[in-house]
């Protein structure tokens, strides 16, 4: 029944569908391959030390990176409260008034622009606004940098997960004769709240894992911080300059920081993943 | 209870002991009856019946899907169908099917039609030219788009959409023509235009439709079979179905006191 | 959308409240605005000095003081080329794998696994480029490479292992997972009907995702790509540990180079003296417009058809 043009399609067929599995498979390899080299490498660098101590010059035996976790966590913390109240605001103006207007448009195309924007030139434009007037580098334009990063992606989930509630609950409210902005804050963000929280946290765990934009903001910093406002210690520069360098022991302690940053973003991602799954089963 | 017509030397699709289960769950349940050739049959029955699970065996479109799986014959000119030993290509190129909504592929008008030829066979332009030409002309589409070849099948209006989607089954040149309910989604006009589609249709096609409007069962179908929850409960001539059931549970549903 | 009440004891809070959104909105127009204002500005130094051949000059001497784009933008245009050009088709077999081909008890956690994959920070895949993947090239690709290869152009310098090649292919890796999920995304948004329809009429799985599903899906695949493209451009830690910091032109893929992104990240603290600085944010301001450009190309195709974003 099989005449030669059929099994020429079939064999065609059998031949992508290898290519692809084949393209899944590496695909999987690099992950394995990846995490575990990190997890490897990374988990040996892992001791008491490393989450208390501070860093010692080459050479010398021991050190941690205390000062860099604590700035890490600072700087982030620190982006999330300035980008997440202007981005849900932000974020609330595209899903209820800006829906169609061409300013509405306009902000939503900027924001998905800015979400893939170098973030490198955040950090040169974050130089040049904060550091040069300011006369040194500081937490506080770390922050800055990683906060102009988070922005955009929180208007966007903002707006995707507002946009989620069914305009009946909207009108319902209003027929119960509650003004427009009690409607929103006591009913739309209550029932948005979840999705609103998992797209936060997983911008959230994008900036942690950002470089660039602190190179020149927060630079680094070998010592305990005394305020934001002083160049600040964080992971991922650490990790950088202790990559480059031609110390075995540093090198370890870079592996560690990677180590530390992968799970901490992966577990970020995962716990919120399975948060958004068990909401919104469909 | 079922039964078997054997006046008609002509049976197309021979249906016997069809069972149907989706993992553990069985939706069908001994089905047996003959499909004859160059007639219409309608499928009727409640939702969930069974009836659009039945004519998914008939080309085995359910073999995309993990879990689903077909015990018994079909026998399609005598040889059993469910037997992965047909090639599907193959199968698929001899039934046709049509479906609820009508899905034109995204592409022109035109590259729809041509698109199942080329999938078979090798044709010179010209030739091809015709045979799309052809298969609107059967699918009483022609007229509408003999203007419009280039525009986008989604540009078609939804009539003229699942009447594209005919003429592109057609265009193969299957043997058998499946519609899982072809008109559900359509206005009473354009739901007329492919009655009379149908009718004509049946001259060179063997048709068997799933439809949920007991009129049309009535109007376009020469056999119809009832289904109820997976069993064919009855099965014979369009006209002794509607006028004289046999079956209690046929005649509660066919005057409307259930369903 | 019900519009705004207007009820009296309602009217002036809503009114304030609709004021407030749209001046946070404002906000991000704003700081758009004033990135590319600072940018050009600071840059004037440097766009005063060298004009257009800025662009095209591959002079790049602190000691001189000469500055030239051409090096590092040639730099970021070949990396980018070399990782799309093994990233697309990787991209698309994982995606055409996670939609049709895999068993389903595997597409949930094959899929979650990619998706993490695109978590990962990018500096850790350039530290882990720099420590495993570099090895590999110096001591077998690339000599392969270059033994067999080395008649052309593109093959024609020994092979270091550090290079424009080497930076690409982690840029790949790094984009892959993000490509393929949301291509996986737009292939499993096509209506089963209109793939029942194609496997009804007799097609195989490759010319029902060739002839279906991928025209069907075409401005949300092109999305995916051109975001994925954005991405690469402006990628800086996956490549500055391991294109080589070196200027010189050269079309070899297995010479060190630069990109404008690795440029900055090396050398902007450290630069000296107004019109290297200025240099440098030129540089910058270039990449902007160029990762503008393509996204703003992604955003036309992907709001004129399909969308699905990955966050």
């Amino acid at each position: 029944m099989l005449n030669s043009r059929a099994a020429r399609r079939q064999f065609t067929n059998q031949f992508i569908l290898i290519l692809s599995t084949l393209a899944a498979v590496l695909g999987i390899i690099m992950l394995v391959w990846i995490l575990g080299d990190v997890a490897w490498r990374g988990f040996s660098a892992m001791n008491w030390d490393f989450f208390t101590k501070l860093p010692v010059p080459p050479g010398e035996k021991g050190g941690g990176l205390a000062n860099a976790i604590v700035g890490t966590l600072l700087m982030t913390v620190t982006a999330a409260l300035m980008a997440v109240p202007i981005g849900v605001m932000a974020g609330t103006y595209l899903a209820e008034f800006g829906k169609h207007n061409l300013f509405g448009r306009m902000v939503r195309s900027l924001s998905d622009i800015l979400v893939s924007a170098p973030s490198i030139v955040v950090g040169v434009f974050v130089y040049l606004v904060m550091v040069k007037t300011m006369g040194h580098f500081s937490g506080w334009s770390g922050a800055v940098s990683l906060a102009i990063l988070m922005l955009p992606v929180v208007i966007r989930t903002t707006e995707e997960m507002l946009r989620l509630v069914p305009d009946e609950m909207r009108e319902a409210a209003l027929a119960l004769g509650a003004p427009y902005w009690k409607m929103m804050l006591q009913v739309v963000f209550r029932a948005a709240k979840n999705g609103m929280i998992t797209g936060i946290m997983l911008s959230v765990a994008r900036v942690a894992g950002e470089t660039a934009p602190l190179l020149f903001t927060a630079m680094n910093s070998p010592y305990w911080m005394e305020s934001m406002n002083e160049p600040m210690a964080n992971l991922t520069v650490t990790l950088f300059n202790y990559a480059m360098s031609p110390y075995a022991d540093w090198q370890q302690l870079a592996w560690g920081a990677a180590f530390l940053i992968t799970i901490s973003v992966l577990f970020v991602t995962i716990t919120t993943r399975l948060l958004l799954v068990g909401r919104s089963k469909h | 209870m079922t039964q078997t017509n054997t006046q008609n030397p002509e049976v197309k699709i021979a249906v016997r002991n069809l069972n149907f289960f989706y993992d553990d769950k069985q939706a069908l349940f001994d089905n047996t009856l003959d499909i004859i050739a160059n007639k219409v049959t309608s499928f009727i029955g409640p939702s969930g019946c069974g009836k659009s699970t039945h004519i998914r065996c008939y080309n085995r479109m359910f073999s995309l899907y993990k879990g689903h799986r077909g015990e018994g014959e079909i026998l399609f000119d005598g040889e059993n169908i469910l037997d992965p030993k047909i090639p599907e290509l193959e199968l698929r190129h001899r039934v046709g099917m049509i479906f609820q909504k009508a899905t034109p592929f995204p592409m022109t008008v035109y590259e729809n039609i041509a698109y199942g030829l080329k999938l078979h066979n090798k044709y010179p332009q010209s030739e091809l030219d015709d045979r799309v030409e052809k298969a609107l002309r059967d699918g009483a589409l022609w007229d509408e788009v003999k203007d419009s070849l280039r525009k986008p099948g989604t540009a078609l209006s939804g009539g003229q959409q699942q009447r594209l989607c005919i003429a592109r089954a057609i265009a193969v040149q299957p043997e058998v023509i499946l519609m899982d309910e072809p008109c559900s989604a359509l206005d009473p006009i354009a739901t007329a235009k492919i009655e009379e589609l149908i009718d004509e249709l049946k001259k060179k096609f063997t048709i068997v439709i799933v439809t949920h409007s007991m009129q049309q069962a009535a109007r376009a179908s020469d056999f119809t079979a009832y289904f109820y929850l997976g069993k064919l409960i009855e099965y014979g001539e369009t006209q002794s179905i509607f006028t004289s059931p046999q079956n209690k549970e046929t005649e509660d549903y066919i005057t409307g006191r259930f369903g | 959308m019900p519009a705004a009440s207007t009820s009296k004891s309602g009217f002036s809070a809503d009114q304030l409240f609709r004021l407030l959104t749209s001046a946070f909105a404002a906000f991000i127009a704003v700081l758009f605005i004033v990135m590319l204002a600072v940018l050009w500005h600071q840059s004037q130094p440097s766009i005063d000095k060298f004009g257009f051949s800025f662009l095209i000059s591959s002079d790049w001497n602190p000691v001189t003081d000469q500055y030239g784009a051409l090096i590092a933008i040639i730099g970021t245009l070949l990396t980018t080329f070399v990782a799309m050009f093994i990233a697309l088709p990787v991209s698309l077999g994982i995606a055409l794998f996670l939609a049709e081909i895999a068993p389903y008890w595997m597409r949930g956690p094959v899929g979650t696994a990619i998706e993490l994959l695109a978590a990962i920070p990018s500096i850790v895949y350039g530290m882990w480029g720099l420590f495993v993947i570099v090895p590999i090239m110096a001591s077998s690709v690339e000599p392969w490479l270059y033994h067999h290869l080395g008649f052309l152009p593109l093959f024609s310098t020994p092979p270091i292992g550090i290079g424009i090649l080497t930076a690409g292919l982690v840029l790949a890796l790094m984009i892959i997972p993000f490509i393929a999920s949301i291509t996986r995304d737009v292939f499993l948004m096509c209506p089963q009907n209109l793939k029942e329809s194609a496997y009804g009429l007799g097609a195989t799985n490759w010319e029902v995702v060739k002839d279906v599903m991928i025209p069907y899906g075409i401005k949300g695949i092109a999305g995916a790509v051109f975001l994925g493209l954005g991405r690469a451009l402006g990628e800086t830690m996956a490549v500055t540990f391991v294109i080589g910091n070196a200027y010189h032109l050269s079309w070899s893929l297995l010479a060190p180079g630069n990109s404008i992104a690795s440029t900055l990240a090396n050398e902007f603290t450290e630069a000296d003296g107004e019109l290297y600085t200025s240099s440098l944010i030129e540089l910058g301001l270039v990449l902007f417009l160029i990762t503008f450009i393509v996204l703003s190309l992604a955003e036309i195709w992907l709001h004129s058809g399909n969308k699905k974003r990955g966050i």
